[in-house]
């Protein structure tokens, strides 16, 4: 699953990626035509790139209907980059990004952007780290100008980085050691992933982050914050020939500081085990689960696997109209919540999963047999020509949709292109889904969708038990909540 | 790991968080109000750079007017909205939805039923159909009632033993009293239980009226072209809507509420006095809980709590303004050894605040800040514009508040700030410790 981190809680939440937002339009060929005219028209939508000397990638997307610019740098560093015994460093180091230069004091960037009523902020990912700012179109070349300098001019003492350090401890007490559902996917991950750097969580195991120093934080920023390691994404109320001469005269003058090389990260070895992970903690009252396989990213993909598997997790579990949701919660009464998530954004492998409550009498047990015998079902008879045409035209619609928020394509454009994709990927997408055949979708379940390679878990009520006995095998032992965080 | 399935599930139970909307000044944005042939009346901010329309609506009334012993009404009855309809059952209703592509939510707070629909601009007339159903014909069929509820129900126990979850029921209770404020908006077990088909019909009846509507539209759609919808949609329903009227709430103040449970955080909630958006001083206050606590990266508390100690990730103030009640609270999450000190922190910097009130720098910088932020907080996306127009029209803001904004807020002068300062931090606030014992 997915897992980004924000420097802070006010963060702002950017509108829907591209295919999780669900609008649909009947299979008539008519409206498709002009669907698809409107898709090509928002696709490109006068967006442009260019490559600055130093190797910086820059993308222009305009949007004029408003005086405001999003101004997006995208480091291509996450936390699967970083070295064994250092998780959450890329985390980290994100934050001490806001700290003094050797050109500014301590929160000067900050204060100028919030001297003219900007926004900011920044989150860090498996694949990328990323600073944006918000503000009108005469300070894009203040913001531009500050970017440009932390990215070759931090400086960072003892004392910051441990006052820092405490910072993202009690960031990750609050975000993760709080929470029992956090804690249990966090185990989930490290399940499911075995050898790849996946498995460890964004913000970093408690333990090592306690260790975490000046020393490490210097080496990330000289390794992998350089020009030829970003891309800068700039939308709004901003041609690209404004753009382009701005970022020559700020970014520009960065030079290549290091050669960060290829992102080669340790591969998932062949999966061959059911495996179990439970979780039971008196703070939990209702019982969940979710099953959750490895599968290929939009990145390490066949040729439209990636889009017959998004297509694939809409028909199952993607939206109210979806089989599980329409099985599980309607027809039977069985789940409170029941639906499928397909992550297809990262860099290596991605996952598949489908998850739900039981509501009612119902057990917990019926709900995941009901959920495994929708899976079972398409795997088996494969989806109708009708369901396909309405998932496709949901994603379609979305494309449309996505051009409303100028900080939303932003993300689209960065994220992508942060996980070895490139624009043509990006203006592409619709047509590698209108690709996509009925027996495709059947194909990638019964490819992927394996139950003898899947990770199954369980948030339980401390004294609940669950309704079946769970397979002892690979079980993780349940992870108490208060033992680590609690210093008192 | 599970995510939002429905509306009803997006309700803020806890009754003291929802942050004031400063209404929003729409720079370089045309609004024209458009009044139907029945007399429906709209703003619109005509917009042709997506092809899609951003529809959104209020009616006063929300889970205030929840009768005692059927706690959870107004939030139920929102989730029935998009489960038939006219001669359209659940299901055709739904299929209908998605094939016009068009999408549509339905919520509650305390005050106000909201709606909203976002739709393809040249597929207006299949979607408005649908809404105008939904909005003036809802079936409340046995069938949807029943399994809404269920569903509401598992929520509701899904968050019964966590201990933030109590706390805020807890705390809610200590603050509110016996005012509607401090009720559980989901509802409980019981009274949702006892919620029938003609409570919901007779609730619907008496909120979803004319007198008490507010409209705002955004995107790919003319003045006369949305005449005739606004009358298909709300053109006719009653004429005025019965409510209940509501109380002021008086909060208890001076009080502090703990819940002890072995967590690796204290968390810790501060309720003061807060101020009315229609009251004189509201802008001085605003600005006063900017310096304090606000959003940026350069608040007092944030600075204190965070990036001199480290105290905390996330630190800070807001003003919460509902029709009935006002705060200015201030919340943060810290290590539980320094639980008390991080509380020290945010009582002497209320205090600081009282007692001098803000520098004639900050004031300056907050200024610039409140005003600049004012179109990049609201004019992001249509739906973000749509938004806008209802909360100027909510707060009777008038369509040129845009305009007079910025003048607003750079008239204010540092001693009606440090008024504002003394008016409300003087007094002993509500304070809410959740956390391991003794912390």
């Amino acid at each position: 699953m997915s897992q980004i981190l924000s420097r802070t809680v006010a963060a702002f939440i950017l509108a829907g990626t591209l295919s999780t937002a669900g609008f649909i339009l009947p299979a008539n060929a008519q409206t498709m035509a002009q669907l698809t005219a409107e898709v090509q028209k928002a696709d490109s939508a006068g967006v442009t790139s260019f490559h600055l000397q130093n190797g910086l990638e820059v993308v222009v997307i305009p949007d004029h209907r408003a005086p405001v610019v999003t101004h997006m740098l995208w480091y291509h560093v996450g936390s699967a980059d970083e070295d064994p015994g250092k998780s959450g460093i890329a985390h980290f180091f994100e934050h001490l990004m806001f700290k003094a230069t050797k050109t500014y004091p301590a929160g000067e960037f900050s204060r100028k952007v919030a001297e003219i009523g900007g926004q900011e902020n920044a989150f860090t990912s498996y694949d990328y780290t990323a600073f944006f700012q918000q503000v009108s179109p005469q300070a894009l070349e203040m913001v531009m100008t500050y970017e440009a300098d932390r990215m070759e001019n931090l400086i960072l003492n003892e004392d910051v980085v441990k006052t820092e350090r405490d910072v993202v401890l009690e960031e990750r007490r609050s975000r993760t050691d709080t929470n029992p559902a956090a804690l249990l996917s966090e185990e989930v991950n490290a399940t499911l992933y075995q050898n790849h750097p996946y498995r460890f969580p964004v913000i970093g195991w408690l333990h090592e982050m306690e260790q975490l120093n000046l020393k490490d934080a210097l080496a990330f920023y000289e390794k992998f914050y350089t020009p030829n390691n970003a891309t800068l994404v700039v939308s709004g109320d901003v041609d690209a020939d404004t753009v382009k001469a701005l970022a020559e005269k700020t970014y520009g003058k960065v030079p290549r500081r290091s050669e960060p090389g290829k992102r080669e990260r340790p591969q998932e070895p062949e999966q061959n085990t059911k495996r179990t992970v439970s979780l039971a903690d008196a703070r939990v009252s209702q019982p969940s689960f979710q099953k959750i396989w490895l599968v290929p990213s939009y990145n390490n993909a066949k040729p439209g696997e990636a889009e017959a598997l998004d297509l694939l997790s809409e028909i199952l579990g993607g939206s109210t109209r979806s089989r599980v949701y329409q099985a599980l919660v309607v027809k039977d009464g069985l789940a409170a919540s029941a639906g499928v998530y397909y992550q297809g954004g990262a860099l290596d492998d991605g996952t598949f999963s489908v998850y739900g409550a039981p509501r009612g009498s119902a057990s917990l047990q019926q709900v995941e047999d009901g959920v495994d015998a929708q899976v079972a079902r398409i795997i088996k008879d494969g989806v109708t020509a009708d369901e396909l045409e309405k998932a496709r035209n949901r994603f379609l619609k979305s494309v449309i949709f996505a051009r409303d928020s100028q900080a939303g394509m932003a993300r689209i454009y960065g994220s992508t292109l942060s996980t070895g994709q490139t624009i043509k990927d990006v203006q592409e997408w619709p047509d590698r889904i209108q690709a996509v055949k009925v027996q495709d979708i059947q194909d990638v379940a019964k490819r992927y969708l394996v139950d003898a390679h899947s990770v199954t878990s369980y948030l339980m009520p401390e004294d609940g038990k669950p309704d079946e006995k769970i397979p002892s095998t690979g079980e993780a032992a349940p992870v108490e909540p208060q033992t680590e965080g609690v210093i008192q | 790991m599970t995510r939002v399935l429905t509306p009803v599930f997006s309700r803020i139970a806890a009754a003291f968080l929802l942050v004031i909307l400063a209404a929003a000044p729409v720079y370089a944005v045309e609004i024209k109000e458009v009044v139907s042939p029945k007399g429906i009346r709209a703003w619109l901010v005509q917009d042709d750079f997506v092809p899609l329309i951003a529809l959104r609506f209020s009616f006063e009334g929300g889970s205030a007017q929840d009768p005692k012993g059927k706690e959870g009404l107004a939030n139920l009855m929102t989730g029935l909205f998009d489960e038939g309809a006219g001669d359209l059952d659940s299901d055709a209703f739904q299929e209908k939805l998605d094939d016009a592509g068009a999408e549509m939510g339905f919520t509650a707070d305390d005050d106000r039923i909201s709606g909203a629909m976002r739709m393809l601009a040249d597929r207006r007339d299949e979607a408005v159909d649908l809404l105008a159903l939904a909005v003036n014909k809802p079936r409340f069929d046995q069938a949807p009632i029943d399994r809404i509820r269920q569903q509401i129900i598992a929520n509701i126990k899904a968050s019964e033993r966590d201990p933030n979850t109590i706390a805020g029921r807890k705390f809610a209770e200590a603050l509110y009293g016996d005012h509607p404020y401090g009720r559980q908006s989901q509802g409980t077990e019981t009274s949702l239980t006892s919620v029938t088909r003609d409570d919901l019909a007779g609730y619907h009846k008496r909120v979803f009226a004319r007198d008490k509507l507010i409209v705002g539209v955004v995107g790919s759609i003319s003045p006369e072209q949305l005449a005739p919808l606004l009358d298909k949609v709300f053109g006719d329903l009653p004429e005025k809507a019965q409510l209940e009227p509501v109380k002021d709430a008086n909060l208890a103040l001076g009080k502090t509420t703990r819940v002890d449970y072995p967590l690796p955080q204290t968390s810790i909630s501060m309720v003061y006095p807060g101020v009315r958006r229609q009251d004189a001083d509201f802008f001085p206050a605003f600005i006063m809980n900017h310096i304090l606590g606000g959003g940026s990266f350069s608040s007092r508390i944030y600075t204190e709590v965070r990036e001199k100690r480290g105290l905390a990730y996330s630190a800070g103030s807001a003003l919460v303004s509902r029709d009935h009640m006002a705060a200015l609270t201030i919340s943060t999450a810290t290590r539980s050894d320094r639980a008390g000190e991080t509380l020290q922190i945010l009582k002497d910097e209320v205090a600081r605040m009282a007692q001098d009130g803000p520098t004639e720098n900050e004031l300056s910088e907050a200024k610039k800040y409140l005003v600049g932020s004012y179109a990049i907080n609201n004019l992001d996306s249509s739906s973000a514009v749509a938004s806008t127009l209802i909360g100027l029209q909510d707060e009777h803001l008038g369509r040129d508040y845009i305009d007079k904004r910025a003048d607003l807020i750079n008239a204010v002068t540092l001693d009606q700030v440090k008024a504002a300062a003394k008016k409300l931090l003087e007094t002993e606030p509500a304070i809410l410790i959740v956390g391991p014992p003794q912390s």
